[in-house]
């Protein structure tokens, strides 16, 4: 079994002190389903975590000027907000179905989006609700769209010395609906062989005013499907209109062959879930 | 190799471990205690027979680092009957209809089930199933857990 030591610093001062001192032998943990099983597996071997679990500030869901929500929120305060269920539909999908209530207990959305998974659950919803991460380092805050935020498997734009804070999500324009869909085998404990989240918004005679398409294990990163967004823009909700984006967003995607799927799968399901999820997103709106 | 002190409660007793910090809290509950109810499937967070109850809510003791813990209240399958050895109305249903085979799953279940039943009296059978999905069961099926479990809900009830 691997030896470390373990610090749990109360303040963002000391976090960012700890993280001077040990540079690279330190592991920033939050919830620890992945950094605990990641060690396990030999697949980190840090000297020294820090745990960010002290930090009971970045706990929360707010709404004012759009939404903030704290990195160490966890998937259950998600799943159990009536807010985030009413008003950020898909992040709600989204936390629901991550791992079990065990897990959903610990993990939280900060860990899931710094673990930077091909497949991270939350990441869809956050692309489709237009995200900004807040990252925090020794020198202040910067914020960044979470679009520009993953860089590859496992790497992101998070410094070494910074720690991800918060993510904003704005206020959406009118007449706003979500939805993902997390596409596995299991209804539990699975990983999505796909994950598509919608965001859409709706003028007053039913037509499409915006619409963004977050897509996952679509290819080496998160992704927003752009083509198919701008596609949608001023067009009506009809069946030829959903196909058509759907067809777009699939060909915007480079999903590879992997352990769960195969690339021509992904593929297909993307040009099958854009219209369902378009649909259900203003079933939603209607709903409201 | 470097202990820390760590202090909470531990099925109703205020304790201290010293432990690596490197260890889990599954590892300190079984080999510093001896409490060897909860058990290591996965190690991994995917199976959750090493469930345990943390300040109200059930998580997998083989990933929480025993760090985390100072402060906090943990129960575990030892901690729910009572005193005198009054099986908890969940261990009895368990008996009563088969929702125990091999076993080694058992007490997660019994402890994912505690967190739901403590939480919400009457749970519909959905949410029974939505609340035990993190424990694997490869002997019954799941049919006489459930079963075990709304029984268990029936017995508190009728406690009351």
């Amino acid at each position: 079994m691997m030896d470390y030591d373990y610090m749990k610093p109360a303040s963002m001062k000391e976090v960012f002190t700890l993280l001077k001192e040990y540079g690279p032998k330190a592991t920033l943990i939050a919830g620890g389903t992945d950094v605990m099983v990641n060690i396990r597996n030999r697949e980190l071997s840090p000297e020294v975590l820090i745990s960010l679990r002290g930090l009971h500030e970045l706990r929360y869901i707010r709404k004012n000027d759009g939404y903030h929500i704290g990195a160490l929120t966890t998937h259950r305060m998600l799943e159990q907000s009536d807010m985030v269920k009413g008003e950020l539909s898909a992040l709600h999908d989204a936390a629901s179905q991550l791992g079990s209530v065990q897990v959903r207990n610990v993990a939280t959305v900060g860990g899931n989006i710094c673990n930077a998974a091909p497949s991270a659950d939350t990441a869809g919803p956050l692309l489709a609700l237009d995200a900004t991460v807040v990252l925090e380092g020794p020198d202040g805050r910067r914020s960044v769209p979470i679009a520009d935020f993953f860089t590859g498997p496992s790497k992101t734009v998070r410094k070494g010395d910074e720690v991800l804070v918060e993510f904003h999500i704005p206020e959406a324009p009118g007449r706003f609906g979500s939805a993902y869909w997390k596409h596995a085998r299991r209804r539990a404990m699975d990983l999505p062989l796909l994950g598509l989240a919608v965001g859409l918004a709706l003028s007053e005679s039913r037509e499409i005013f915006d619409a963004r398409i977050g897509l996952t294990v679509a290819a080496p990163v998160p992704m927003r499907a752009h083509k198919a967004e701008e596609f949608l823009k001023g067009k009506p909700l009809e069946a030829e209109v959903l196909e058509e984006a759907g067809e777009i967003a699939s060909s915007e995607a480079s999903p590879r062959d992997s352990l769960r799927s195969k690339a021509w799968y992904r593929r297909e399901m993307i040009a099958v879930f854009v219209p369902r999820m378009v649909r259900l997103a203003a079933e939603r709106i209607r709903d409201k | 190799m470097k202990k820390v002190s760590i202090s909470f409660t531990l099925n109703g007793d205020e304790v201290t471990a010293e432990v690596p910090p490197s260890w889990t809290l599954l590892k300190t509950l079984r080999e510093y205690f001896e409490l060897t109810g909860a058990k290591e499937g996965c190690g991994a967070g995917e199976c959750g027979a090493c469930t345990v109850i943390i300040d109200g809510e059930a998580v997998n003791s083989c990933i929480y680092p025993i760090p985390e813990v100072e402060g906090k209240s943990v129960t575990t399958i030892e901690g729910i009957a009572g005193k005198d050895g009054t099986l908890h109305p969940l261990q009895k249903a368990f008996i009563e209809n088969n929702g125990v085979q091999c076993g080694f799953c058992t007490s997660g279940m019994i402890m994912s089930a505690k967190s739901l039943l403590d939480r919400n009296p009457a749970p519909t059978r959905d949410e029974i199933r939505k609340s035990i999905a993190g424990n694997l069961c490869r002997c019954t099926g799941y049919v006489q857990i459930v079963e075990s479990i709304e029984k268990a809900a029936e017995m508190i009830k009728g406690a009351k």
